[in-house]
């Protein structure tokens, strides 16, 4: 067997600032966040929800480089609205699925909703239209028990009756 | 960069400091040579064209598409709240969903907005013989440095300059004297790619400008 002298030449070892770790880390986190943000707010708005809408009041500015601090407010200010989000929509997804048993419930039974009422947008529908319990037949269906459920066709016009017969 | 039109796009200078922080920030110019004096019907049909593709539910989901978060992130990553001040596709977005349309301005406005619209990617022109001949790049503000138009900023800042002039903040307005006016008879187009916007975007909004302007 023989045998091979091999030169090994180490490679130098390239030591990265701490402190530009640190920023190119912070950076990575926020363009999740800030990815994070954006889904919540697409998904409050497929379900209807209102409230998540960005409200920012930060000054317009010009672009510049942030230090490690800066860095952190902007990270720990869109945790926070990412955490804020996600509590809004899971609030509303829960009453949404109380409204859609309540639904359901006036669906099985209607003589024991009489009258109630559950509109699309309770159920994270567009439209204005409204779920009612209704006797059928106006006063008969009351006196006889005979109710139904119907579903209100919404607003005839889209800004709504008031609105536009409200003088300019 | 050469495809058909007799253009080339040169990339510009990133200064070392702002490299290391941002590895995926780049700039990419050309000068061609223009007649900003006839405004084009088919331009305005292909604004047309796009104007007819937005709908309020697409420009809320934009954020959520590669190329605009890339922006977004970039944009909060320097000290910019993208709900305020806007990426430039949601700025065209938002203003599509307020006017009805892209409304037609001049060839040259209209040839940016196309470039933006089919890619993505902000494209600024400047008056090209503005242009030092070093070129443009992006670099940081020292102190006491003004914008051509004379607006002081700040040190620190991150700026579009070439070896004389600031030309414009990064992503903000070009300085009102280097605009390209109406005897501008070459101007010099460039457009900022940011980490997660591929390279190729970059090229093809330079190359739809100048394709939309058309032979100078």
């Amino acid at each position: 067997m023989e045998l091979q002298e091999l030169d090994i030449v180490a490679e130098p070892v390239l030591v990265e600032d701490p402190e530009l770790a640190a920023r190119r880390s912070l950076r990575a986190q926020i363009a999740r966040l800030e990815g994070q943000l954006a889904e919540a707010l697409v998904t409050s708005f497929a379900q209807s929800i209102e409230g998540l809408e960005p409200t920012s009041c930060a000054p317009r500015a010009h672009a510049r480089m942030l230090d490690l601090g800066e860095l952190e407010c902007v990270r720990d200010e869109l945790a926070e609205r990412v955490h804020a989000s996600r509590a809004r929509i899971a609030e509303a997804a829960e009453a949404q699925a109380a409204s859609r048993i309540r639904l359901e419930q006036m669906r099985l039974e209607p003589g024991r909703h009489r009258f109630t009422r559950v509109s699309c947008r309770e159920l994270g529908e567009r439209g204005c239209g409204v779920w009612e319990v209704r006797p059928r037949l106006g006063l008969i269906g009351m006196l006889m028990g005979w109710w139904q459920l119907k579903l209100s066709s919404g607003c005839p016009l889209a800004r709504g009756r008031e609105l536009r017969s409200r003088p300019p | 960069m050469k495809r058909g039109l007799d253009f080339e796009a040169t990339p510009g200078f990133v200064e070392p400091a702002v490299r290391a922080e941002f590895p995926g920030l780049r700039l990419l110019w050309l000068t061609v040579a223009v007649n900003l004096g006839t405004r084009s019907p088919a331009l305005e049909r292909r604004l047309d064209a796009h104007a007819d593709r937005y709908r309020g539910a697409g420009v809320v989901a934009m954020r959520t598409l590669p190329i605009p978060h890339a922006y977004r992130a970039f944009f909060r990553h320097v000290g910019l709240d993208p709900d305020v001040t806007r990426i430039p596709t949601e700025q065209a977005a938002v203003e599509r969903l307020l006017q009805g349309a892209f409304a037609s301005r001049d060839a040259l406005r209209d040839a940016l907005l196309l470039g933006l619209l089919e890619t993505g990617v902000p494209v600024w022109a400047l008056d090209g013989d503005r242009v030092a001949p070093g070129g443009l790049g992006i670099r940081m503000t020292a102190e006491a440095e003004a914008l051509a138009s004379g607006g002081a900023l700040p040190a620190g800042r991150l700026v579009v300059a070439d070896a004389a002039h600031i030309h414009a903040p990064l992503f903000g307005e070009v300085a009102a004297a280097h605009r390209p006016g109406p005897r501008t008879r070459r101007v010099a187009l460039f457009a900022v790619g940011v980490d997660g916007v591929p390279s190729i975007h970059l090229e093809e909004a330079l190359w739809v400008c100048v394709e939309a302007l058309g032979p100078g």
